[in-house]
């Protein structure tokens, strides 16, 4: 009881920095901005209004939650609206809002509340949203529709053995979720991210290293610039890699646990695309890999200056 | 008969086998994919736990202490049996759907649990009421998770379809596995909160937190006022009081 009114308990690290995290979400969101606006240009206006119910049902649950538990309100750091926007841009812009605001009030609440809140979730809120969709209502989460044309996206054509237009891939021109189809505006976020420092190269770097090194062995058209291109270009794995896989919640802080972390995501995604039933695989790629943070934590412990070295 | 009534009442609510004590985890969780599995789950465990319950009290004098595990397993497993051949005969669906867990009842805790504890050591009439109540508890929790699984899963009840597919779109993640841990852990936070609103009696536990194994009550069940009739909240409020006073003191 004395320790609670003395002094403010919060979970560590316990640096002192000028960025908080309502800041570095904050910066999160600004990089989203063009992938976002590039799904609402390419799916139109029911893209916008999916995007905008399933983050303003992200905020709300959180704010709503945290009232009934009387806890402290934290909408103000941004991390809802960065859940809920991330959600978005995972779901095809044909689903009904009612799923995605359902997606979100679980995301929020299920995977991140119920778990502790902020830094306390096991996996990506978002992406356990996603798969939560996809599991329960598979037919319309994988239903995609461009131009008018309904079809299967890139991927599903290449998994099938058909040809695929990688450059129309590069720019975005085609079937898939809102957020994912665009390269160019995903890598539009991700330097200004990178420029800032707040993500770094090592977990996206080993993950589409090792993914590129695995469908390189595995994929059965050995060293194929095509082919490989279209693969990097073509599904969630650049939105997934750059946006979803750095969360620091649920990745590991260690170096070299960062390292073995996009090793396990590279591989695990190739298998699933390659090997699995369906077409796409970066996000139960991504969840299972959170599964995984605390395990690669424990081997990965740095040992401390002085502990160690010869007897 | 008083008594009886005691063991019907701590069977289904006080000490509810799903809710409560959490056992029986295994057919809680793969048989409930719909209120009639889970019904016929709960009605064949309740059977065999009322025989197996009056078998092993009228046992229990017989039974060396030494070998009780292996003696209490062949009346179960006994029992099991019957059920298993009576649902293949009488009722071959229910059968064909609940497969393999109805063999698994053999190695149900709640069984092992009430024969070690209760059936071993009490007559035949409270054995058999103390069984009759605990199944019944475990097929009232079963029934309850299989309809509100089979409802939001499905759209229906006992197989019957409510919610037509045109107003309503089935979220099937509730009838796989992943459905059956969210329904149970949200039907187990309510009745938690339906209790807790009710104010139990707090000195019902005995106040001895040092050698207490309910880590999830927290101290709140202590109650420092010495008085029974006071509800958790305010005993909570005293409790605290008095640690930040001696807290202060110190």
């Amino acid at each position: 009881m004395r320790v609670k009114e003395n002094s403010n308990i919060s979970a560590s690290p316990h640096i002192r920095e000028r960025l908080n995290s309502g800041d570095i979400m904050l910066m999160v969101v600004i990089a989203l901005l063009p992938a976002t606006g590039f799904g609402i240009y390419n799916f139109g206006s029911q893209a916008l209004v999916l995007v905008l119910a399933t983050t303003v049902t992200a905020v709300l649950s959180e704010y709503i939650y945290e009232k009934l538990m009387h806890k402290p309100i934290t909408i103000r750091d941004f991390s809802a609206m960065v859940t809920g926007l991330l959600l978005a841009l995972n779901l095809p812009p044909t689903l009904p809002v009612w799923m995605g605001m359902l997606g979100a009030v679980f995301a929020i609440i299920v995977v991140k509340q119920l778990f502790g809140g902020l830094g306390q979730n096991f996996m990506n809120p978002a992406l356990g949203a996603r798969c939560f969709l996809l599991i329960s209502f598979t037919g319309k989460m994988t239903y995609f529709v461009y131009d008018g044309v309904t079809g299967a996206t890139p991927l599903a054509d290449l998994k099938a053995g058909e040809s695929v237009d990688t450059m129309s891939m590069l720019l975005g021109t085609i079937r898939g979720t809102i957020g994912e189809t665009s390269v160019i505006a995903i890598m539009v976020g991700a330097i200004f991210l990178l420029l800032l420092g707040i993500i770094d190269l090592r977990i996206p770097g080993t993950y589409l290293l090792s993914f590129v090194i695995f469908i390189t062995i595995f994929g059965g058209h050995g060293f194929d610039p095509q082919f490989i291109t279209a693969h990097l270009c073509g599904g969630g794995i650049m939105l997934g890699a750059w946006f979803m896989a750095t969360d620091y919640v649920t990745s590991p802080i260690t170096k070299t646990g960062q390292i073995v972390y996009g090793i396990c995501l590279g591989v695990l995604t190739g298998l699933f695309r390659l090997f699995g039933g369906s077409a796409e695989g970066v996000s139960y790629a991504i969840i299972f890999s959170n599964l995984l943070v605390p395990l690669i934590e424990r081997v990965t412990l740095p040992k401390p200056f002085g502990k160690g070295g010869e007897k | 008969m008083n008594k009886c009534l005691e063991r019907l009442y701590n069977g289904i609510i006080k000490e509810n086998p799903t809710f409560v004590l959490v056992l029986g985890m295994c057919p809680t969780l793969a048989v409930t994919t719909s209120a009639i599995n889970g019904l016929g789950m709960g009605l064949s465990t309740t059977a065999v736990l009322v025989m197996s319950n009056m078998m092993i009290s009228m046992l229990r004098k017989i039974i060396p202490d030494s070998v009780r595990m292996p003696a209490f397993i062949v009346v179960v497993a006994s029992f099991v049996t019957i059920v298993q051949f009576l649902l293949e005969g009488f009722v071959p669906s229910l059968y064909a759907s609940l497969g393999l867990y109805i063999p698994l009842i053999v190695v149900n805790c709640i069984i092992l649990g009430r024969a070690e504890s209760y059936a071993s050591k009490n007559p035949v009439i409270p054995s058999f009421f103390d069984g009759l109540g605990m199944g019944l508890g475990f097929t009232v929790s079963l029934t309850c998770i299989g309809m509100v699984r089979e409802l939001l899963g499905s759209g229906a009840l006992f197989g019957i379809q409510i919610l037509p597919e045109s107003i309503y779109t089935p979220i099937t993640i509730f009838v796989l596995a992943p459905g059956a841990f969210f329904v149970l852990s949200f039907l187990t936070a309510l009745q938690n909160k339906v209790k807790m609103k009710k104010g139990k009696k707090i000195t019902e536990c005995g106040a001895d937190c040092a050698s207490c194994g309910n880590k999830s009550c927290a101290g709140h069940f202590f109650n420092m006022t010495g008085d029974p009739s006071v509800s958790i909240e305010e005993a909570a409020k005293t409790a605290e009081k008095k640690t930040t006073d001696s807290a202060n003191k110190e």
